[in-house]
């Protein structure tokens, strides 16, 4: 009981008590965290991982504003129930250009992880329009209104930009292209050859079920179409993990 | 510091938003930049207005603390009343109201108001009443505590506005965008001054235990806070901003805040509260002196090693969940040395639980704090999580960590304060404090049992196999299922809810009735030594 009678002298001195509770509450945040920036397995690439296109960006935007990761997670679990309902695990690399990450903690709805393909646009249209019309169980609330939001683009070089800083390699030439980009991945008249160059895997065409003009209903849905579908698990070899 | 000094910086303040609002991209950022400049117009009015000859600094500054016990009152109410409207959305969903109100703006709402808005405000009056009096000084640095407490205020408003009107980071308790951490950032800065200064000046040679965990609490949600909140803003003129993290390395920081958000704000804080109220009201010693400095130092060193139990079976390294994991076990240990260091504070006075009611809502507290950290460890249990991760138990367990420890023991303390700072001789009716308490725990039993029930029921159903081999349940299925779970919830809710206003209405009648008693017990300030 020594040291606990030396403990006078931290009880009474600010200062001290200050600096060792620094110290106490560092340690475990520094083990925990630090290494996951340098260790293989947290930062590997995989083939085929590449940054959102601009389109997608913008609906991946919107999830965020309307608190979608309250009710979805993103995070398949590696249990046999999950992987037949909502397909292969997640890998850490699937997510690393999330800034932030989308991993949910609660499935009020089922995972969306890879929700991508799955269903017709026009299910995901009708789906976040009326819910219930399709899934007559769902309590999700209606999404009606991103149909007639217009999509704001004007900025949408500054949001590439911003994750260039951060370190998502968006290069040049995705960045001159963003704006002709993202008019022309939900335009079904338009030329897609470069934007899927540059974005391979990329959903075109109409979205919202109305052509002539660009809804968050298009980003949206070009966002959920995408999830999960990026990389090809016929063909990676998860053998040396 | 001088007048002018701080008018200036008002003004400064005041044309940043002017600036702010003209070259804003946005719709919230415009709206936030209007509530800046009333802010700073309002400081700027006040400084000017006020008699500056006729403040005692010989007596304990009890300004703030009282705005603080009626700012608690006030969110508290209206975060259960969100809670109940959120909870009524899950049960029918045309309670939502889009795009305002749906339940993805709505949900961050509830919880921004009840912790950081009902439990941030009784962390704040609590620790200003409890720093000045075990130190015995008044509170350090003048005006900046007033700062802290309103500075505070706008940030919980900008925040749950943006919520509304659409603007979130995504990252669960921490939902803010850039512009609004900074401003929380230099807020909080601000506390730690104050409070740490308070203490450096105190007039009794020891820190009171009480004020360990406060200093703890504000030190370490400043770390927490501003790592997790580190962003790039995609315009210095607009609110979208990117998280500096991504992926596995974002969701480790993400819930090594998240979960000692829990830790340190809302126990570590509240714990602080319990080692100052529970000895009062009960008139008794703290239990043992030992025991709250192994349970102190262990508490908050196992505490930040825990966060990796929200990211069990995930992308997430083996080792780190396995660290979470063990931590999270151990950490079961210093949870009960409080727990026990509480309710043994109550020897000799055991007779008190019966016949006051107040004690029996701290008492009834730590009950649940011992409970929901019991149950904590057991959630962090790889296998046990396995099959609770993604349902409501979670949700079951965080209410009774939330409606039983944090929303008891702050009422508690409220009552308790509102007598000290209002001078009152009693609370406008005792009785009503035991229907508050009545009310409030069988809301909480409810709502715990349901959340169990729901939440083990859910995960059972995800992971039924039939005798083919194919799952049982489609997903849907499984909310169908739930749907009587939740209107039972949105019950148990607006029990919790009653509680709240019968507590509104008790404490806006002690508050009426001592200021007609005003000018009688002006006479008989408090001093500090």
């Amino acid at each position: 009981m020594s040291i606990l009678d030396k403990h006078h002298r931290v009880e009474t001195n600010a200062t001290l008590l200050l600096i060792l509770s620094f110290l106490v509450i560092s340690i475990g945040g520094i083990v925990e965290i630090v290494p996951l920036f340098y260790l293989q397995n947290t930062i590997e690439r995989v083939e085929g991982m590449r940054p959102y296109s601009p389109l997608e960006l913008k609906g991946r935007a919107i999830y965020q504003r309307e608190g979608c990761y309250v009710c979805h997670s993103q995070m398949i679990r590696p249990f046999r129930d999950e992987v037949e309902r909502y397909g292969h695990y997640s890998l850490a690399a699937e997510s690393m250009y999330d800034h932030p990450f989308q991993w949910g903690s609660k499935r009020t709805g089922p995972d969306l992880a890879r929700i991508g393909g799955r269903y017709s646009n026009k299910w995901h249209v009708q789906h976040l329009t009326d819910p219930r019309s399709l899934v007559p169980e769902s309590i999700m609330p209606s999404y009606k209104f991103l149909a007639k939001n217009k999509l704001y683009v004007s900025d949408i070089i500054n949001h590439l930009e911003t994750n260039q800083l951060l370190g998502v390699p968006y290069n040049q030439e995705m960045i001159e292209n963003a704006f002709a980009d993202i008019k022309a991945q939900a335009d079904p008249s338009a030329d897609t050859t470069g934007l899927l160059k540059r974005y391979p895997k990329a959903k075109t065409g109409d979205f919202d079920g109305n052509p002539t003009q660009l809804t968050e209903m298009d980003a949206i849905v070009a966002y959920l179409q995408m999830l999960g579908t990026l990389v090809d698990f016929s063909t990676l070899d998860l053998g040396q993990r | 510091m001088h007048k002018a000094i701080k008018l200036s910086i008002a003004a400064c303040a005041g044309f940043l938003a002017l600036f702010m609002a003209a070259n804003a991209k946005d719709v919230v950022y415009e709206f936030h930049s209007y509530l800046f400049l009333i802010f700073a117009v309002a400081i700027a009015f006040w400084l000017i207005g006020r008699d500056e000859d006729n403040i005692n600094l010989n007596s304990y500054m009890d300004g703030p603390i009282r705005s603080g016990v009626v700012a608690t009152v006030f969110w508290g109410v209206l975060g259960f009343a969100v809670g109940v409207f959120a909870s009524s959305q899950l049960a029918w969903p045309d309670f939502n109201i889009a795009p305002w109100f749906n339940f993805g703006r709505v949900r961050p709402l509830h919880t921004s108001i009840v912790i950081f808005a009902f439990g941030g405000s009784a962390l704040l009056c609590t620790s200003f009443y409890v720093v000045q009096r075990t130190c015995r000084v008044r509170l350090f640095g003048g005006d900046l505590a007033l700062f802290v407490f309103w500075g505070y205020q706008l940030f919980i408003v900008l925040a749950g506005t943006g919520y509304l009107l659409g603007n979130s980071t995504s990252k669960e308790y921490a939902e803010p965008e850039w512009y609004i951490d900074i401003w929380l950032t230099v807020v909080w800065l601000a506390y730690l001054v104050v409070f740490l200064g308070t203490v450096i000046k105190r007039k009794e040679p020891h820190i009171y235990v009480a004020n360990w965990f406060y200093l703890a609490f504000i030190f370490t949600i400043a770390v927490l806070h501003v790592i997790n909140a580190l962003a790039i803003p995609v315009s210095l003129t607009g609110s979208k901003s990117y998280s500096l993290f991504s992926g596995v390395q974002d969701a480790m920081i993400q819930w090594w805040y998240g979960h000692n958000a829990v830790g340190f704000f809302l126990t570590a804080g509240f714990l602080g509260m319990m080692y100052y109220f529970i000895p009062k009201q009960a008139m008794r010693p703290v239990y043992s002196y030992r025991l709250s400095i192994v349970h102190f130092w262990s508490l908050i060193f196992l505490y930040i090693w825990a966060g990796p139990h929200h990211l069990h079976y995930t992308a997430l390294p083996d080792w780190a969940q396995t660290l979470g994991m063990v931590f999270s076990i151990m950490l079961w240990m210093p949870s009960w040395g409080g727990m026990i260091n509480g309710l043994m504070t109550l020897s000799g006075a055991w007779d008190k639980i019966r016949t006051d009611p107040i004690i029996r809502m701290m008492v009834t507290a730590l009950a649940f704090y011992g409970m929901s950290t019991f149950e904590g460890p057991m959630l962090a249990v790889k296998s046990v999580n396995a099959l609770s991760h993604y349902t409501e138990w979670t949700i079951g367990h965080v209410h009774s960590g939330a409606l039983g420890w944090v929303g008891m023991i702050s009422f508690g303390a409220v009552y308790f304060l509102t007598t000290k700072v209002f001078r009152s001789d009693n609370l406008y009716s005792l009785k009503m404090v035991n229907w508050h308490f009545w009310l409030a725990t069988l809301g909480i039993a409810i709502y715990a049992s349901v959340m169990w029930v729901s939440g083990i029921m859910q995960g059972l159903m995800w992971r039924e196999y039939d005798p083919e081999g194919f799952l049982v349940y489609s997903f849907a299925e499984t909310v169908d299922a739930i749907h009587p779970f939740y209107v039972a919830r949105t019950i148990a809710g607006i029990l919790y809810l009653l509680g709240g206003l019968v507590m509104a209405y008790n404490i806006g009648m002690t508050i009426l009735a001592s200021k007609s008693n005003a000018k009688a017990s002006l006479t008989v300030l408090e001093r500090p030594a």
